[in-house]
């Protein structure tokens, strides 16, 4: 579904990507690995089309995307949550979610959305006056995941959903990302917790100083030497 | 005596407003200042004048042409000016607005002419309300602003449009992501805070009967003022920072002399805001 070759990505002169290859297959749950620095977000940001590739290209569903603006990534069915969350502080949850769909002009759909993700995040439903920048960490995050699902995608990118939340919504967030990719939304998750994001995903990219470096099933990641030494905690 | 000076500083003051505003638009979007936006209010006070004046047009039809000039002229400052300059940072867009502001300025007096260009008094007068007598033109032109403050809030709280400019002045990154064109709202930011100044100068023609090339001088910098005093990224901020300053001025004219008019109103702002720097309604962690 979601296919990148070789792409290389820069930043001025700065090159960050150097021939990043990777695919999402339909309804498949793949995580990205990589420790600080090593291009994971920059990764994201080529496929939503923050940034836009020197060479290589992004295909999503056979159609070239890499040239492309963030809402016609978003209106070819990929959706974000970005790293550190990036609520906006001072709207409410409501409006916030609304943000999530702002590429669609489908009314009614929106609001049925809505209501859908405050059936599975109540939480939402109760603060939905309530300003995103006074949520909690874990908070923002469910809120982060929920704003995303309102561009009704059929691929999630995530970046780094755990970082900085409590063990407790470190579980829940797995939990939810798992449950939705059992619905049948692809996902990519790009995450520095490699324990927890192995245990989910079905396959994953190990990523260093902007080159891939390993990519295996997840099984089999969890087994490599390599990893277990570099980046397990066991 | 001091009923009727607050009207004429209220009336002043809801106009200092109206520039203030276009500041807080514009700065609360793109984080950056305009130093052209008292030459727009007087590009919108001369459209102004020659409807009224040379196509004898009523008034309010050439409020609303000075205030489609003033977005049309937005609109193009940010194409030209700013657009290029996004990624430049905050000096370079900065000294090109100041340039600007002279460039707009002088070829207002190359094609109209140094002198006061008269524009014809409207509603001469007067109503009592409350015992007081009252001027009909102040009562019409604080109806008019108290209609744009609305039409504003309403445009900025219960729009798409609006909602897409709060989430692109709170995380403009995060916005583009979700979709927004973020170019689209800074242009239509831009043309907004524009022609909130454009309405502003017609009035203010109307009000004094005269417009000038240098007219946007001293009302860029009251609105500015507005805007710091107010806390520079709240809307209610810039009203109650351009009504204290117009009211000051008012009572200052009244009470001390009108030579003291501009130093008694820069003078109640320095002390509120060594008082309260962040302004009367301002954040102390800027989050818009
Ligand atoms: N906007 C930018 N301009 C210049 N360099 C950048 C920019 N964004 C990222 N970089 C550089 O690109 C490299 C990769 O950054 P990136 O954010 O993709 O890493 P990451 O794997 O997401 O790291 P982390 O785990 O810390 O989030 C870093 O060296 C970073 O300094
Ligand atoms: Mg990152």
């Amino acid at each position: 579904m979601l296919e990148l070759r070789g792409v290389c990505t820069r930043y001025g002169p700065v090159q960050v990507l150097w021939e990043v290859s990777l695919t999402v297959g339909e309804g498949e749950l793949v995580c990205l690995l990589g420790g600080n620095a090593s291009g994971k977000s920059t990764t994201m940001k080529t496929i939503l089309g923050l940034v836009h590739p020197v060479r290589g290209e992004v295909l999503f569903r056979g159609r070239p995307i890499h040239r492309d603006t963030p809402a016609q990534v978003v209106r070819a069915g990929i959706a974000p949550v970005l790293e550190s969350r990036r609520i906006f502080p001072q709207l409410t949850v409501y409006e916030n979610l609304l943000m999530g769909a702002y590429t669609r002009t489908d009314g009614p759909g929106i609001r049925q959305d809505i209501e859908a993700v405050y059936e599975r995040f109540p939480l939402l439903r109760e603060r939905r006056g309530q300003l995103g920048g006074t949520l909690s960490g874990g908070e923002q995050q469910m809120l982060a995941i929920a704003r995303a699902l309102l561009a009704r995608p059929r691929l999630l990118v995530m970046d780094e959903p755990s970082m900085g939340l409590s063990p407790l919504f470190v579980e829940k967030t797995f939990e939810v990302i798992q449950d939705l990719n059992r619905q049948g939304i692809a996902i990519l998750l790009v995450e520095q917790n490699a324990n927890m994001a192995l245990a989910i995903a079905h396959r994953g990219y190990v990523l260093q100083t902007g080159r891939i470096v390993l990519a295996d099933t997840a099984q089999n990641l969890v087994n490599h030497p390599m990893m277990r030494k570099a980046y397990l905690e066991l | 005596m001091l009923i009727p000076q607050l009207i004429n500083g209220l009336t002043q003051g809801s106009l200092y407003a109206l520039i203030a505003i276009g500041f807080v638009i514009i700065f609360g979007t793109m984080n950056l200042v305009t130093f052209a936006h008292g030459e727009v209010y007087m590009a919108g006070a001369f459209v102004g004048a020659f409807a009224m004046t040379l196509w004898h047009l009523p008034w309010f039809v050439a409020l609303v042409m000075g205030m489609a000039a003033a977005w049309v002229l937005g609109f193009l400052i940010e194409k030209v000016a700013f657009r290029p300059l996004r990624t430049a940072g905050h000096m370079p867009p900065l000294l090109i607005t100041i340039g600007l502001s002279i460039i707009l300025k002088d070829l207002a007096v190359v094609l109209f002419g140094a002198e006061n260009r008269p524009v014809p008094s409207i509603y001469e007068q007067t109503v009592r309300l409350a015992g007081v007598q009252v001027s009909v033109l102040q009562l019409v032109i604080l109806g008019l602003a108290g209609s744009l403050f609305l039409v504003l809030r309403l445009l900025i709280q219960g729009t798409k449009i609006g909602r897409a400019m709060r989430a692109t002045a709170q995380d403009h990154e995060a916005a583009y992501a979700m979709g927004v064109n973020v170019n689209r709202v800074f242009s239509i930011a831009f043309a907004l805070a524009s022609c909130l100044g454009g309405a502003a100068g017609v009035m203010i023609g109307i009000y004094y009967n005269a417009v000038y090339p240098t007219m946007g001088g001293t009302a860029g910098l009251k609105g500015f003022a507005a805007c710091i005093f107010g806390g520079l990224t709240s809307i209610p901020g810039a009203i109650l920072g351009g009504i204290i300053i117009g009211v000051v001025e008012n009572l200052t004219v009244q009470f001390l002399a009108s030579g003291y008019r501009d130093v008694v109103a820069f003078l109640v702002m320095v002390i509120v805001l060594v008082l309260r720097p962040q302004g009367l309604l301002g954040r102390k962690l800027r989050t818009v």
